[in-house]
């Protein structure tokens, strides 16, 4: 079971159905919705005007009920861990919870013409990506795969929203569903 | 021969930054290892390598800049990044002034930490295969190939061939000068391990302790005058081969070290705890009779056993004359290039010299003669006189007649001190039947000299 947990969505509230839905067939997990049981806010520094994903992980793993293996938090604001400028998502390695955000997956943020489909395709990649990493995927060096490290946003659009073989692989042995991967 | 992960030391005081930088790295794959001030990025150092160190300049205690300095002392090898507030700029330029590889300043943007540290660890590949190939390169110009067109060669050259490809370990034996060293080598150039090095060690020439040093490597401070962690010759070899020369000199310890090794692949560095793995291949050689060491309990049966699995003998020069003007040509042009001389051959008369003599030191004895020739003879041929004084002395004989430098005739007045003692010492070798403890306290000097008196002599049993 994965719980979809929305921070500070607001207007981008329409992306989570659809975004859960593809989530749900990557991973062939049950998806539930469900609302933050913590105020976001703890997570504001007001230093650096951003919110600190370090904070937000946390809270999405001690708020989320135990039938749920695995926890995603969707936001639209900006992410920072203390020594970075910015993040796109974040996850604790071979855990619970992830987090990714859609602030800088935007193309206004970039003076660049809004372009919604794009930018549900980088969420999806980096939800798919974050999730990786509480399956223990780490960073992959093949740029055909989406565990393959972006730090930039045009990185996200260069490589694909699936997992290469050998992630693959892994990803089954650790979920033990060998079908995963099959259907796409 | 498995990929490795790169390593990163994280050093900064606040958790939170070194929290999410350890977590940071870690998913990106690296063996990531946080230190929350210099004593401990110190102690980290002190049992393990890393790759890059991320150091924060403002620390209370030592600060970064102190830390910068006694990391690049203590591993040389790794690139040290420092990290910065605007503030202090001015003293993270300071720090790449003393050698740090570069700084950024906090917070960093995931795409410049990201491209930096990768090229930090660019670099320090390009330097290690930049050592490696300047390594094979002084390999390639001095080494000499395997000259030979006698059947004991093609024998010698069709066992290289067939063990070349397999992975077992090669026992070569031979007496001294036969070119043992030349068969490792080309074993090891015609084997899937030829891109990696061949790591040559000389047991012989080291006693115990030193050796142990040398083939696993130190820690820091594991004893007096080591200051820096050093890497050992199993280490270097990983991928490659590791020749070990003069096998039959390994104390009793060392075998028992040694053999562990042989079968795990695995050794801990002297000081250090931490296992370490190297995949290498193993070659021996020696110019001992390591039966005989076995029967009188110097060596153990299952080291022998553990080295004995193929064996290849190097024939003795005197059982191969005729390759001898094959390899005179070889060294003629060899040494001619080295000396820019225009000595183009030795001629007939200087040839029938070389073929005469028995050359008890084999190849490495004819081409230390025919370097001296080389010297004092004029182009555009190596006359007799330009050769050896014993060599043209010497009188005819039949090659692999058997009769040792030992059991020469008795001296005379013309004899050189070094003929007076080769003569000697065999003597006494022969006297007490080669027991090396014996002839020692007859000659009144150490084991040691006396087996390296046998190696300059070229001595040996008859």
């Amino acid at each position: 079971m994965l719980h979809v947990v929305p921070i500070f969505c607001g207007d981008r509230s329409d992306v989570l159905g659809p975004l859960a839905q593809r989530i749900a067939a990557t991973f062939e997990l049950d998806v539930e919705h469900r609302a933050p049981a913590f105020d976001p806010e703890v997570a504001f520094d007001a230093s650096r005007g951003q919110y600190d994903s370090r904070v937000l992980l946390q809270h999405l793993r001690d708020t989320t009920p135990r039938e749920a293996t695995r926890v995603l938090g969707v936001a639209s604001v900006d992410l920072f861990i203390p020594v970075l400028t910015y993040v796109f998502g974040e996850a604790e390695l071979d855990g619970r919870s992830a987090l990714i955000s859609s602030f800088r997956l935007d193309n206004e943020l970039y003076g660049l013409e809004p372009d919604p489909q794009l930018m549900f395709e980088r969420l999806v990649k980096e939800a798919m990506h974050e999730l990786g990493h509480t399956f223990a995927l780490l960073h992959c060096r093949r740029s055909d795969c989406v565990m393959s490290s972006s730090t930039y946003v045009e990185g996200i659009d260069l490589k694909p929203d699936r997992f290469c073989d050998r992630c693959l692989r892994a990803l089954r042995r650790k979920l033990g569903n060998s079908k995963i991967g099959r259907r796409r | 021969m498995t990929e490795r992960r790169p390593s990163i030391l994280i050093v900064d005081d606040e958790f939170s930054i070194r929290d999410s930088l350890t977590h940071w790295f870690r998913a990106d794959g690296f063996d990531a290892v946080a230190a929350e001030d210099a004593q401990a990025a110190l102690r980290a150092i002190g049992v393990r390598s890393f790759d890059v160190a991320l150091v924060d300049i403002r620390m209370p205690g030592m600060d970064g800049v102190e830390l910068q300095q006694r990391l690049q002392t203590a591993a040389p090898e790794m690139a040290v990044i420092m990290m910065t507030a605007f503030a202090s700029v001015d003293t993270a330029v300071l720090t790449l002034k003393r050698g740090a590889f570069d700084y950024v300043t906090k917070p960093v943007d995931p795409d410049e930490l990201g491209h930096l540290v990768q090229r930090a660890l660019e670099q320090r590949r390009l330097r290690e295969e930049n050592v490696r190939l300047k390594g094979t390169i002084d390999e390639l110009v001095d080494a000499d190939p395997i000259v030979g067109d006698s059947e004991p060669m093609h024998r010698v050259l069709e066992l290289v061939r067939s063990v070349a490809a397999t992975d077992t370990t090669v026992l070569i034996r031979g007496e001294s000068g036969t070119g043992k060293e030349l068969i490792a080598r080309a074993i090891h150039a015609l084997s899937p391990r030829r891109y990696f090095p061949l790591v040559p060690v000389n047991c012989g020439g080291l006693p115990g302790t030193l050796l142990e040093s040398e083939l696993f490597g130190h820690e820091r401070g594991a004893f007096t005058g080591a200051r820096e962690r050093r890497n050992g010759r199993i280490e270097m070899a990983d991928g490659g081969t590791l020749f070990l020369d003069e096998v039959g000199t390994i104390d009793a310890k060392m075998q028992v070290d040694l053999l562990r090794v042989l079968e795990t692949k695995e050794f801990t560095r002297v000081g250090g705890n931490r296992p370490i793995k190297s995949d290498f291949r193993v070659i021996c050689a020696t110019n001992e009779d390591l039966e005989r060491a076995v029967a009188e309990g110097r060596l153990r049966e299952d080291f022998y056993y553990r080295i004995n699995v193929v064996t290849i003998v190097a024939p003795p020069l005197r059982e191969r004359p005729s390759d001898i003007p094959l390899l005179v040509e070889h060294f003629v042009r060899k040494f001619a290039r080295q000396m820019d001389k225009r000595i183009t051959g030795v001629s007939d008369e200087a040839m029938e010299v070389l073929l005469r003599w028995r050359w008890p030191g084999n190849v490495r004895e004819l081409s230390n003669a025919i370097e001296r020739a080389m010297v004092v003879g004029k182009p555009p041929l190596i006359q007799p006189d330009d050769l050896p004084v014993n060599h043209v002395a010497a009188p005819a004989h039949a090659p692999g007649s058997g009769s040792a430098p030992g059991a020469a005739p008795a001296g005379s007045a013309n004899d050189s001190l070094a003929d007076v003692e080769r003569r000697h010492i065999a003597a006494v070798l022969e006297r007490t039947g080669w027991n090396i403890t014996r002839a020692a306290q007859i000659l009144e000097v150490d084991r040691v000299t006396v087996y390296n008196k046998i190696k300059k002599y070229g001595l040996q049993r008859s």
